[in-house]
């Protein structure tokens, strides 16, 4: 569910830290990221495959001591919620491996909460009294977060069914002008051939 | 008077380059797509570091440079330019569509081999904005703060729906531009084999009656 981050903020529990990146993943290709959490906040960790082959790739998110934590192989598109147990470094893994020759596109998308300077501060969450309009404030920024997320969502969907159309478009080009030089190259071969039957020999058969 | 708020929004502005990281080749090449509307900032901040063999650890290298290149939707370079082994670009985009930010290091091979660490921030549209900067700068108090973020979170979300509008014109043309596409090729195709098979009739006939067969 991804409300939870942002009710916590509400709180003014802490920050909401988010990376998103679109990156191309080679076939048989292996890429992983790693991000420093403390201990005992909120994570929401989500990808999908944007283009490529049967749009399906392996994940694997890896707490600090290399207890899997999420291991799915072959998705298209997952959210993943987790609560960090130790403090440390944490590794999701992509892999494309198992395919040999389709790349694939992926998007990843990690946020968690906690404050920026690295090692040890825990964020404590101390409810801090604010005024209505301050919350009400605070409730249409996490709003209009979501909306962002959603539209995100929706443009990932549509650039996988883009795509997938300018490739048949341009492939239809090319196959079609292949078959019709293939038509005219097998007429001209059948009566080259035809004319090779009937040709003068040195020693007629009869 | 409530410094939460510029607490919070002094954190947000801090350069998280402690944050996500990955690993790379030396003479790898590493780029990451930004699908964003047009008129759109978008700020990256990395940091580099190099393998050490004897301490089995990463540590900072001054001396390792990163060549930065973004690529608009028209293949046309933005962006091109050499930093030290920590840094921040930024560049707004002019047309909408897939801008490419490319990082590779400018070193030599006589590390062949090394691996490199790359802590990357990117941050896009209205999460790249300062806003202490903007507050200090507008002399804003918070709340006024919270209603400029408040509207430039809307103004994000308005051109990413008017990027919308765009994509989906184009994804109509190019299905029209298929449907033409198959009419076209078949009926050609069609003419072309009838075409083919009077020639050779015409053809044929032809050459067996210079044979005398007929």
């Amino acid at each position: 569910m991804r409300l939870i981050l942002p009710l916590l903020a509400i709180l003014g529990a802490s920050l909401v830290h988010a990376i998103e990146l679109t990156f191309e993943l080679p076939d048989n290709a292996n890429q992983c990221f790693y991000e420093e959490l403390q201990a005992g906040i909120d994570s929401v960790f989500e990808f999908q495959v944007v283009t490529g082959g049967q749009y399906d790739v392996d994940a694997v998110l890896e707490d600090p001591h290399g207890k899997v934590l999420y291991k799915q192989p072959r998705k298209q598109y997952d959210t993943f919620n987790f609560k960090t147990e130790q403090h440390g470094t944490y590794k999701v893994c992509f892999s494309n491996e198992f395919s040999t020759f389709s790349h694939k596109v992926i998007y990843m998308d990690w946020q968690y909460e906690g404050n920026v300077v690295s090692g040890g501060i825990k964020p404590s969450p101390k409810p801090i009294a604010m005024t209505a309009l301050d919350s009400s404030a605070q409730t249409i920024a996490d709003r209009l977060r979501l909306v962002d997320d959603y539209q995100t969502h929706h443009r990932l969907r549509e650039a996988t069914g883009r795509k997938r159309a300018e490739d048949l478009n341009e492939r239809i080009l090319w196959w079609s002008a292949g078959q019709t030089a293939v038509v005219v190259i097998i007429g001209i071969g059948q009566v080259l051939l035809l004319r090779s039957f009937f040709a003068e020999k040195r020693n007629p058969a009869y | 008077m409530n410094s939460l708020l510029r607490l919070v929004l002094a954190l947000a502005a801090i350069e998280a380059v402690t944050g996500l990281y990955f690993h790379i080749a030396e003479t790898e090449r590493k780029c990451f797509i930004e699908e964003i509307p047009d008129e759109t900032m978008v700020i990256g901040n990395y940091k580099v570091q190099l393998y050490d063999p004897n301490t089995k650890g990463y540590g900072d290298y001054p001396n390792i440079g990163m060549h930065v290149e973004v690529k608009d939707p028209e293949e046309k370079v933005v962006l091109s330019k050499l930093y030290t082994s920590e840094g921040r670009f930024t560049f707004t985009s002019h047309t909408p569509g897939e801008h490419l930010i490319c990082l590779y290091s400018n070193s030599s091979s006589w590390f062949s081999g090394a691996q490199l660490r790359v802590h990357l921030d990117i941050q896009v549209g209205e999460h790249a904005q300062d806003y202490e900067q903007v507050a200090q700068k507008d002399k804003l108090n918070e709340l006024q703060l919270r209603i400029r973020q408040l509207l430039d979170q809307v103004d994000q979300i308005t051109k990413e729906q008017n990027y919308q509008r765009y994509r989906e014109e184009r994804f109509r043309q190019t299905s029209e531009s298929t449907n033409s596409r198959v009419l076209y090729w078949s009926i050609t195709q069609v003419a072309v084999l009838i075409l083919t098979g009077a020639w050779q009739m015409k053809h044929l006939k032809g050459f067996f009656e210079a044979k005398k067969l007929v």
